[in-house]
């Protein structure tokens, strides 16, 4: 029984992960949250379902194009509410990302409606039993994608070009910008990858739990970005520690306390980390004085 | 510095010419036609106390209550978010703790309601500094992730903890307030009786809002929202005088519930969702973050212009995300409000 819950937990942790990973990731670089990064979820997936049902186009072309037009999205996010705000107070940009968030989350509510669509993708393999734990192929399929996702990424990042322009302009922008990076597309890049993980993610969600709804990116978005705080934020590696020991503890968490309350969970637990350690678990120094981009 | 603290709205200041690209033109407008004269005022007071016998007809009365329910809980929010400069998503969360007070002592205990307003801005208030308290260790994105995380969580106890409120199905049957004494009684269940409880609710928050802001308190606030590293080193209490601007706020906050509990009737989780502190945001934004007469003309317009394009109602969310957009890329500063000293000297 133990190992069957652990399947899933490790699962949801998967996702958080791979969510929390496009949050630290702008984080990084802007200094601030994005607080779209849910919305970018939800439509990654809504934008695969609406291929997959109303042009029936198979599920990988179907998830590609979603994926690559939630990618469209972020940058189009980043130069609407980030770029002409660069220069602004950060209280003016934070309420610019929040503002759209609630325009794409009531878009999608008008475009495909607020009731739940039903997302089914047929992995046409039996389950695999391990002892006597049955995993289903599409929890395997989830958890091997977000995998070897992270691995490209942590890659990615460590060993090529891009990947060491971005930790510089995450490090330090102007310093950056002195040594001849190009900041403004290292942002746009980050946007990018960071989208397209969200996509991924919300890809993944809806099939693990078989629906999608336009407010589904709410929640996820609020408990990646817990589990990017708690693993550190800024910190990649952080993001991903984050996200499976947040999908363990609210697995182990809801075993003890009541079901209903799971999403509180989430949110208090982003709270406690924020007053006793806010700089995370990897998180390096001290939050309290933030390195001023300006 | 103190000049510039000072000046707010439609005051003034003390030395107008030495501060004068502050100021924006809208309240140079306001102040040519006399908005700020003692006339002026006693004017609007009758003006607003004459509306019920002006208006007639039910739903605009109910427009009116509306627009002076939002204008308490959008000048409650000012405290923290114009005055002090603290981002908050999750001021519906004392404005459930207001009603949710309400509701349960008037229907369960059986108490009177001017008794559980005080009971339930002293709970807004605990809450208001427990929720403060963080605001010392984490700023800006990170501040306002821990509101929204405890705007969601009250929402979320709100509507599971069955035992006390309910759940999902609310709690309905909220008896109307009387006021009088002996044989002289008034019951407050018509829309004239709430819109004068609501006017007095108003009239007093804007006594109190203007009182404090004038304060030393009031001073202390802008001087942690224009620079909090420099307030602190002037020796300002940054943890005493956060948390009170929460505390304050969330009063005001627990009172508009209180309100919106008699008013409405029944208090239900889905009055207090994450929406409705974006809606409660935006009032001051629009208004002029920090200065009370453009909250209140913020609340008149965020709450009267959704009535007028009903039709469209579904695309009022749309609208009000966009709006929230465009506004902080063109005038982040709103209708009446002053730019911050970040805005006119740093960028």
């Amino acid at each position: 029984m133990f190992w069957q819950q652990f399947v899933n937990w490790i699962n949801l942790g998967a996702l958080y992960a791979l969510m929390a990973i496009g949050y630290t990731m702008v984080y990084g670089i802007v200094k601030l949250i994005n607080f779209a990064h849910g919305e970018i979820f939800m439509f990654g997936a809504f934008f695969t379902w609406w291929f997959m049902t109303a042009l029936s186009i198979p599920f990988p072309l179907a998830s590609l194009i979603g994926i690559m037009l939630a990618s469209i999205l972020g940058v189009g996010i980043e130069r609407i509410a980030y770029r002409p705000l660069r220069k602004a107070p950060r209280f003016a940009i934070l309420i610019s990302v929040l503002g759209m968030s609630i325009f794409l989350q009531n878009m999608a509510r008008i475009i495909w409606g607020a009731e739940f669509q039903i997302f089914e993708v047929d992995f046409p393999y039996p389950p695999i039993l391990i002892g006597n734990v049955i995993i289903p192929v599409k929890k395997i399929f989830i958890l091997l994608t977000s995998f070897v996702l992270m691995v490209a990424l942590a890659i990615f990042i460590q060993k090529t070009y891009l990947g060491k322009a971005m930790r510089a302009a995450a490090a330090d922008r102007e310093a950056a910008e002195m040594m001849g990076i190009n900041v403004n597309s290292v942002i746009t890049l980050t946007f990018v990858i960071g989208s397209a993980l969200g996509a991924v993610a919300g890809i993944l969600y809806a099939i693990n739990y078989n629906s999608i709804d336009p407010i589904m990116g709410f929640n996820a978005g609020m408990k990646a970005f817990a589990a990017a705080v708690l693993g550190g934020i800024g910190n990649i590696y952080g993001a991903m520690l984050g996200g499976l020991l947040l999908g363990f503890l609210e697995g182990t968490g809801t075993g003890y306390v009541s079901s209903m309350y799971r999403d509180a969970f989430a949110f208090g637990l982003l709270i406690l980390v924020l007053i006793f350690r806010p700089q995370g678990l990897l998180g390096e120094g001290k939050y309290e004085k933030p390195i001023k981009v300006r | 510095m103190k000049n510039q603290l000072r000046l707010d709205d439609h005051k003034g200041g003390s030395q107008p010419n030495a501060v004068s690209p502050l100021k924006s033109p809208l309240i140079k407008v306001a102040e040519l036609f006399g908005f700020s004269k003692w006339y002026t005022k006693v004017l609007i007071i009758i003006f607003c106390l004459l509306i019920p016998f002006i208006v007639h007809s039910n739903y605009a009365m109910r427009v009116i209550i509306y627009i002076g329910l939002y204008i308490v809980l959008a000048l409650g929010l000012n405290v923290v978010m114009g005055f002090t400069g603290l981002l908050n998503i999750g001021h519906a969360a004392f404005y459930a703790i207001g009603a949710y007070t309400t509701a349960i002592l008037m229907v369960n205990h059986g108490v009177s309601f001017w008794l559980t307003i005080p009971i339930g801005m002293v709970l807004g208030i605990l809450f208001g500094i427990v929720l403060g308290f963080p605001t010392l260790r984490v700023r800006d994105d990170y501040l306002a992730m821990v509101t929204l995380g405890f705007g969601q969580i009250v929402y979320i106890v709100a509507n599971n903890w069955m035992g006390l409120t309910k759940g999902p199905r609310g709690i309905p049957g909220i008896p109307a307030p009387t006021i009088g004494f002996w044989d002289w009684k008034i019951v407050i269940d018509s829309y004239p009786t709430y819109y004068y409880l609501i006017l007095f609710f108003v009239f007093l928050t804007i006594y109190a809002c203007v009182r404090v802001r004038n304060s030393r308190v009031g001073l202390a606030w802008m001087a942690i929202r224009e620079d909090e590293d420099v307030a602190a080193v002037m020796g300002i209490n940054l943890v005493y005088y956060k948390t009170l601007a929460f505390g304050f706020s969330a009063a005001l906050g627990a009172l508009a519930g209180s309100f919106f509990a008699v008013f409405q009737t029944f208090v239900s989780p889905n009055s207090f969702t994450i929406l409705e502190s974006v809606i409660i945001i935006t009032i001051p934004i629009l208004g002029g973050l920090g200065s009370i007469p453009g909250t209140i003309i913020g609340a008149i317009i965020m709450i009267a212009a959704p009535e007028i394009f009903r039709a469209a109602s579904e695309y009022r969310m749309v609208a009000l995300g966009a709006f929230m957009v465009l506004m902080m890329i063109f005038k982040p500063e709103g209708l009446l409000g002053k730019k911050l000293y970040e805005q006119t000297y740093k960028a």
